[in-house]
């Protein structure tokens, strides 16, 4: 199968403008006898059911939380980015097009990343409009600032809470379609599958998280919007919650999975202090600015660290990168404060953290500087770790944020299988290899306001449904693949909760499929994955019943789920014979250590298919959608 | 550290609950209350036991989904979410008394974990702007102050997890809703439908069965956003400024659960 995007034809600018001409409509009056499903209630998922209920559709969204305000988009803190030029410093389409095509390594796709730009600014004004309240100057109009090393300033955002405003503005904008009874939103119900009519998507088998009862749904087409996978890696900055069943569901019935190597870790987030440990916290990148990282040269060194004196600190990004220091990006930074705890030279409980020291800051600005700058990171630093930065070095570990990769999509959000949309970060979406700082917010906005409710009525538009009942025999079969998937979790006679087993996976992943992976180690992470998938079934316990709320039965069969993808992740990286981005293969790096592509042979999409007889019989099988660049040129970076 | 929990069992809505002792033995002090748990429930597994069913997603405390009473408190000692309490904030060797949160409002799902959809159907009876995707106006058409923008900021970054409700002796949502009528009442964007919105969020609390205020400032105190009871002031401004106008409005009822 050749993947098509099905890109409109002519110049870049206006290509979108012409899709929309050209597109077809439902009527007013039809669209009620259209039923449409929505998977998540993130920023996409619940922006698309907000939007599709206020078009006139009739939309059932899904989500595992018990409301859809609680889904994880509500995390993010830093921004949203817009080209609006609010600035003044000729800030334009073209701009933030090229900053996102950069800084995805050149291994996006230019005509989604220049629609991306076109509509980012439209989000601003939508979701103000709604009222969320954006930070304002004196005079009362929208403020913006500098974010993530671009030279604009045209990130907007609420205080450190962007990410919780703009989903409470979408999540309001859904319960106002809810009372106009045009949205009914399904809380706590898990999708476990999708059912495909003739290989067209036509509904879904959900799973009620409270009296266990699984339920089919019929509609005309299927939007899948639960975001991504970082959780594979166990620990992550992702919510406890936060996984990748719904998008591998759809995988499996035949939707290709596209660049799963792809996956951002973020430099400062506060390290693991013991095996205990749930998740990781991320602290704002700023704190970078006037902190110094560094370990102790000494791999045995025990004394306290502000007691060290100044030659026996290695700090390493001010040596190996002079010109940037600490303020080298976020890829750089992770990889470096790897390699050092590699080498013994960590620090912490777990020895995998690194020093993040404010004293010669302090000195030279006085405390009270950096305490207008940094406080409420401070607090909520001490908060977590009950040690004070004033008095003693943050310290800070990289951790798995973000994944670029995801269900491979067309120009308009369609999945490989016919009336499967994905959008917001479950599909591969517009990063490329690696995703700039206020970037996942606009894209997931982007799709669900202003995208998917024009394909999806495009699609609705052009396709002739035959009634169907939830009888038909695809629904049937659907339901009991996934009443056996229970069933079997339910008899397995392990001892080990999910959890336990969930944190192997991680360890293997984040050791060889983290910031540095080379074949060797990926070949045996494969092997390892392999094996933890074999032993998974009989490894785990799932107590309690299937027919009540049942938190262990849940984690389990989304383990699963994350088990494969695991395995594909380093599959794709092991294929993947260059370093993009958030993608650093040992064998591919320049003298400098940089990041060497090999753009000749992989300036493409990779879109993986799962095995039509399963995972035992066979393998995951590639199809390479190339990545034409027209409008700009291929560049390297460099930050010596 | 060790610690004595006595944990609130319940299977269902409708199944009768008790208390249950558990111990815990060689606790971090730096594990958070949620990870204690966590590694109770796989002892549990791993020995053939049921585990203690409970809600929590983000556990950096912005999703608002976790939501226990510990030791009375909703949260926990410290004013901020469950997921953000540590072992280090409890005495080495004591009991802890670990509940879901209480209210009518919110009934019990299993163990520790409760329905709070109540919350959402306050939202549905008017805490939105009513406007659909598409063009909009330019931002800076509609100014706003820094005074009104922090008032405002003050009360929307509300997680809504229903600590201010289970703290109420009378079990007000008043602060929650309060929090909602402050954002969107001063907003310029909200005045459209100002009245409707103060006047349908009162009714549907009383529909759900939320109590009214009567200034205990409880909510206050436990709320982990550190919300000031002050909106409960502006809420009660706001509804007896819609009882006075007489444009009939539709009411959107949401049905009670």
């Amino acid at each position: 199968m050749t993947l098509d995007a099905r890109i409109p034809e002519g110049p870049i600018a206006g290509k979108w403008r012409r899709w929309l001409d050209d597109h077809k409509l439902v009527g007013p009056r039809n669209r009620p006898s259209h039923r449409v499903i929505v998977v998540g209630t993130g920023l996409a998922g619940a922006s698309a059911a907000a939007s599709l209920g206020a078009q006139g559709f009739k939309v059932d969204s899904f989500c595992f939380h018990d409301s859809p305000r609680r889904a994880h988009s509500i995390a993010a803190q830093g921004g949203i980015n817009a080209a609006k030029d609010f600035a003044n410093e000729g800030d334009a389409v073209q701009r933030l097009f090229y900053d996102t095509i950069k800084g995805g390594d050149f291994r996006s796709r230019e005509a989604n990343v220049w629609r991306l730009a076109q509509v980012s600014t439209n989000i601003i004004d939508q979701a103000t409009a709604q009222g969320v309240p954006f930070n304002r100057e004196y005079g009362g109009q929208l403020a913006t600032r500098s974010f993530g090393g671009v030279l604009v300033k045209r990130t907007f955002y609420t205080r450190g809470q962007t990410g919780q405003q703009l989903l409470l503005g979408a999540y309001q904008a859904l319960q106002h379609q809810v009372a106009e009874g045009n949205v009914t939103v399904h809380n706590r119900h898990e999708m476990l599958d999708v059912v495909l009519v003739d290989g067209v998507a036509r509904g879904i088998i959900a799973r009620n998280l409270i009296t266990g009862a699984i339920e089919r749904h019929a509609a005309d087409c299927v939007v899948i919007a639960s975001g991504g996978y970082s959780n594979a890696f166990y620990l992550s900055t992702n919510a406890m919650g936060s996984n990748a069943t719904a998008a591998w569901k759809a995988t499996k019935k035949g939707a290709y999975f596209a660049n799963p190597c792809y996956t951002q870790i973020h430099p400062t987030c506060i390290p693991q202090s013991g095996e205990y440990q749930s998740k990781l916290t991320l602290m704002s990148e700023s704190l970078r600015n006037d902190g110094r990282i560094w370990v102790p040269r000494d791999p045995d060194e025990q004394r306290e660290p502000q007691d060290i004196p100044e030659e026996e600190r290695y700090y390493f990004l001010e040596e190996r990168y002079p010109a940037f220091g600490n303020l080298a990006p976020r890829d750089i930074a992770s990889r470096a404060a790897k390699v050092v705890c590699d080498d013994g030279l960590g620090v912490g409980g777990t020895k995998r953290g690194v020093y993040l020291d404010f004293r010669d800051e302090i000195e030279r600005q006085g405390r009270d500087a950096i305490e207008g700058k940094y406080l409420n990171l401070f607090q909520m630093y001490e908060r977590i770790t009950g040690d004070s930065p004033f008095e003693k070095p943050m310290m800070i570990y990289p951790a798995p944020h973000y994944t670029m990769g995801g269900l491979w999509v067309d120009y308009e959000l369609q999945t490989t299988v016919q009336g499967l949309f994905a959008i917001g970060e479950a599909n591969f979406s517009d990063h490329g290899a690696n995703r700039l700082g206020a970037s996942a917010l606009m894209q997931a906005l982007a799709d669900g306001y202003f995208i998917a409710p024009h394909t999806v009525m495009h699609y609705l538009a052009t396709q002739r449904k035959k009634p169907l009942d939830t009888e038909h025999e695809a629904f049937v079969e659907a339901e009991q693949g996934v009443r056996s998937q229970i069933d079997r979790l339910m008899s397995a006679q392990g001892t080990k909760s999910p959890q336990a087993i969930h944190r192997e996976v991680g360890a293997i992943m984040l050791d060889k499929c983290g910031m540095l992976r080379t074949r060797e180690g990926l070949l045996e992470a494969i092997e390892q994955i392999r094996e933890i998938r074999a032993r998974f079934w009989d490894e785990v316990r799932v107590d309690g019943s299937a027919e009540e709320f049942n938190p262990t039965l849940e984690y389990a069969g989304r383990l699963a789920d994350f088990i494969e993808l695991s395995e594909l992740m380093c599959e794709d990286a092991l294929r993947r014979e260059e370093s993009c981005g958030g993608h650093f293969r040992g064998e591919h790096e320049t003298e400098d250590g940089e990041a060497l592509r090999h753009d000749d042979e992989f300036a493409v999409v990779t879109a993986w298919q799962y095995p039509e007889d399963g995972l035992d019989a066979g393998a995951f099988e590639p199809h390479d959608e190339p990545l034409v660049f027209n409008e700009v040129k291929l560049a390297t970076r460099s930050y010596k | 550290m060790n610690f004595q929990l006595e944990i609130w069992r319940q299977d269902s809505r409708d199944a009768p609950g008790h208390f249950e002792t558990k111990h815990v033995e060689d606790v971090d002090p730096e594990a958070s209350f949620l990870e204690m748990l966590d590694t109770l429930n796989e002892d549990l597994v791993a020995k053939g036991g049921r585990t203690v069913a409970f809600d929590s997603d983000c556990r950096e405390g912005i999703c608002g989904t976790c939501a226990l009473t510990i030791n009375g408190m909703p949260h926990g000692p410290n004013q901020v979410t469950t997921c953000q309490t540590y072992m280090r904030d409890f005495e080495d060797g004591s009991t802890i008394t670990v509940e879901p949160f209480r209210n009518n409002a919110f009934p019990a799902v299993r163990d520790l974990a409760v329905d709070r959809s109540a919350l959402d159907r306050i939202i549905q009876a008017g805490g939105y702007v009513s406007v659909t995707t598409g063009p909009q106006p330019d931002p800076n058409s509609q100014p706003v102050t820094p005074e009104v923008h922090q008032t405002v900021m003050d009360a929307a970054i509300c997680i809504g997890c229903g600590a201010c409700v289970a703290a109420c002796p009378n079990g007000a949502a008043m602060l929650f809703t309060g929090a909602k009528v402050t954002h969107l009442n001063n907003l310029p964007q909200g005045q459209p439908e100002r009245d409707e919105r103060s006047r349908n969020m009162v009714l549907q609390m009383d529909e759900e069965g939320f109590g009214g205020c009567t200034n205990y400032g409880e909510c206050a105190r436990v709320c982990p956003q550190d919300i000031g009871i002050d909106v409960i002031g502006m809420l009660n401004r706001e509804y007896r400024r819609s009882s006075r106008t007489k444009k009939k409005t539709h009411p959107k009822k949401m049905v009670a659960q």
